[in-house]
């Protein structure tokens, strides 16, 4: 059992039903499954439990090309075989071209550590599966050096998942699983708060009015997310741009200002201008 | 749903290590995040929680449910105006109006969501006079938990991910990336053993190792949409599917057609009378190993399939039957996508025939359908 419990910290909101999932994950040691939207702080929850508890981090990025083997160690025979050409006393132990990799080092850790598997969808569909038996019993044997490596401490992994892949059933069965829902305007005002404290009440109302209506036009290829939100707020308040320019009659005949850094995609800004022509033109109708 | 038995004991494991409190909230919590591990499956487990749940919710109630008097006379003289107190007075004072609304409480038996008996009676109605809390009994268990805890499942909140449900906006996403799996197939390094040869011969025996990347065995894919007419209501979902998949594949050619395939598709809507592509140049440029992917209501006359001449916009020497049998003995490897709901499918006789002429290889255009599709295609 541990003593600590994940309450969010000072930077991150956690919603009720992440805390739970997180909590489950770290009592019954676990990995945790984290889905949802892009910039929804997937990624950024490893990070924050292991600042909230105070333990190590780890980071496995992966990439398409990632092996699972890769997360345990590295055989490196090719350097073995030059050394042996050149005649290094290198080469008589095999030891030495053992390259860790990052679940061996997290295993190796003195207290318990945070283990972070990041989008492991874009890896090969049998990835997670290589992987199964290493997270259920958090040991691995080292073929070339018959050894075995335990864990002296069960990791706490948080893998995150962009849902690219479907994962393998055998390894849903061993994850706890939580996905994260793009968070509603009372919860979007908390993690404004964390980031920007004393923030204007006027521009936070009006910025996010801006924002929501932004993420309701239908059609936008890439809907704004939460860390895009905190980009543009940081932008906003850069550039000291008043809260009355962002009101809700005003943004319905222009653009935001700075929109750049809410939509991403030539075809969104343009669907956009499009949309506030329309209603230009109907407006002067009237 | 299925959650297996390794599942199953997580969540007692954790129950016992008590993480989970003791609220019905957090159960569902803990027991979502334990037993279901995909989100198109939470709107099913918000079902089955709130069924399960309904009756033991009363139960609580009967254990729970005692509205403390004292608390809510408070409440109320917060809220109420002198006028609305004389009023109450009238009608018996606060106490005979706490015995009505015990009753009423009573009552209820049902969840409150739709309690309309608490709401609307504004102006008359004891309770309307309140006009604080629609939901009336909750007046008197604000304070516990659990009643929050049925609105998070009540709520539905992941209704849109379920894969059973049409393609829309918010799915197509999650629909794009099956295709995308579909698309991409085995990226890694290899050893180029000819050239690793090779030059480690020229570098006199010292070894020289050459890699190559894995050549991508990129799928290729006709995509044929059926546009206008009755699928008019589908087109937007089409044309999202379309331009989606085009940025996703890179041997993907589309054509579009109207009802059923003849003996010609086009490729530019704006043009599809001037610029027709014969279906015969198709099958003779593309070779077996594209895959066909039909997208299209298949909803019509069936004589627009059967009959010579069926077609609604032109003459058609020969039937669409014969045209779609060309194309499938062309392309072994096909498929149509229906965005009519499945249910519906047997009583269109225009569906049946098409789904007799595809050997049955007709799927609904909903993620589980792609997904199935997608399947069916490798």
């Amino acid at each position: 059992m541990t003593d600590k419990k994940f309450k969010g910290t000072n930077s991150y909101i956690a919603t009720d039903d992440l805390k739970m999932a997180v909590n489950a994950a770290v009592t019954l040691e676990r990995p945790i499954l984290i889905k949802g939207e892009p910039g929804t702080g997937k990624t950024q929850l490893a990070f924050e439990i292991a600042a909230a508890l105070g333990r190590p981090m780890y980071e496995w990025h992966i990439k398409s090309t990632t092996k699972a083997q890769q997360g345990l160690y590295d055989y490196d025979a090719v350097a073995r075989l030059r050394d042996s050409q050149l005649g290094d006393d290198r080469v008589h132990d095999i030891a030495n071209y053992i390259v860790r990799g990052k679940i061996w080092e997290a295993f190796e850790s003195d207290v318990q550590p945070v283990l972070l598997i990041d989008e492991i969808d874009k890896a090969d569909i049998e990835f997670p599966n290589d992987l199964l038996q290493e997270l259920d019993r958090m040991e691995f044997y080292v073929y070339e050096t018959k050894q075995l490596v335990k864990a002296s401490h069960r990791p706490i992994i948080v893998i995150t998942s962009n849902n690219e892949k479907e994962l393998p059933d055998a390894f849903l069965r061993r994850c706890f699983f939580h996905y994260i829902k793009f968070p509603d305007q009372k919860t979007m005002e908390q993690i404004i708060d964390v980031h920007y404290p004393g923030l204007k009440k006027s521009l936070l109302k009006e910025a996010l009015e801006a924002f929501y209506k932004v993420r309701d036009v239908p059609g936008l290829k890439k809907k704004p997310s939460t860390s895009e939100l905190l980009d543009w707020i940081k932008l906003l308040l850069a550039e000291d741009i008043p809260p009355e320019a962002l009101r809700a009659e005003d943004n319905r005949k222009a653009i935001p200002p700075l929109h750049g850094a809410l939509l991403k995609n030539e075809q969104d800004v343009h669907l956009f201008e499009q949309l506030v022509f329309l209603d230009r033109r109907n407006t002067s109708r009237q | 749903m299925k959650p297996s038995i390794t599942e199953l004991l997580t969540l007692l494991e954790a129950l016992k290590s008590g993480v989970a409190g003791h609220s019905v909230e957090d159960f569902y919590y803990l027991s979502r995040a334990a037993l279901v591990k995909d989100e198109t499956q939470f709107d099913r487990f918000d079902k089955i929680f709130a069924a399960h749940f309904e009756g033991i919710e009363d139960a609580f109630r009967s254990l729970v449910g005692e509205v403390p008097d004292d608390w809510l006379q408070k409440q109320a003289e917060l809220m109420l105006s002198e006028e609305e107190r004389a009023q109450i007075e009238a009608m018996g004072g606060f106490d005979k109006l706490m015995e009505a609304l015990r009753e009423r409480l009573e009552d209820q038996q049902e969840r409150h969501e739709g309690g309309n008996k608490w709401i609307g009676t504004a102006g008359t109605s004891p309770f309307g006079a309140h006009g604080y809390n629609p939901e009336g009994v909750r007046i008197g268990q604000q304070g516990s938990r659990h009643r929050r805890a049925v609105k998070v499942w009540d709520k539905r909140e992941y209704r849109n991910l379920d894969d059973k449900i049409e393609l829309g906006t918010r799915n197509i996403k999650i629909a794009l990336r099956k295709l995308r799996k579909f698309a991409r197939e085995g990226a890694a390094d290899q050893l180029d053993l000819d050239d690793t040869i090779d030059k480690t011969a020229r570098n006199a025996g010292l070894l020289d190792i050459r890699m190559v990347p894995e050549r991508h065995n990129a799928v290729k894919v006709l995509l044929c949409l059926d546009i206008g007419g009755s699928m008019d209501d589908h087109v937007r979902i089409c044309e999202e599917m379309f331009s989606a998949a085009r940025t996703e594949f890179k041997h993907l050619e589309y054509f579009y057609f109207h009802n059923f395939v003849y003996e010609s598709m086009w490729k530019d809507n704006r043009r599809r009378h001037a610029e027709r592509i014969p279906t015969s140049e198709i099958t003779h440029k593309y070779g077996s190993d594209y895959k066909l992917v039909f997208v299209g209501d298949a909803t019509m006359s069936p004589y627009e399939i059967v009959y010579a001449g069926g077609s609604v916009e032109h003459w058609n020497e020969e039937p669409g039957a014969v045209w779609i049998k060309r194309l499938l003995d062309t392309y072994p490897k096909a498929i149509w996508l229906n965005p009519e709901p499945e249910q519906r499918w047997g009583y269109t006789p225009s569906i049946k025939l098409t789904r007799e002429l595809m050997d049955d290889r007709m799927y609904p255009l909903t993620i589980r359908g792609l997904d199935d599709g997608i399947k069916r295609l490798h």
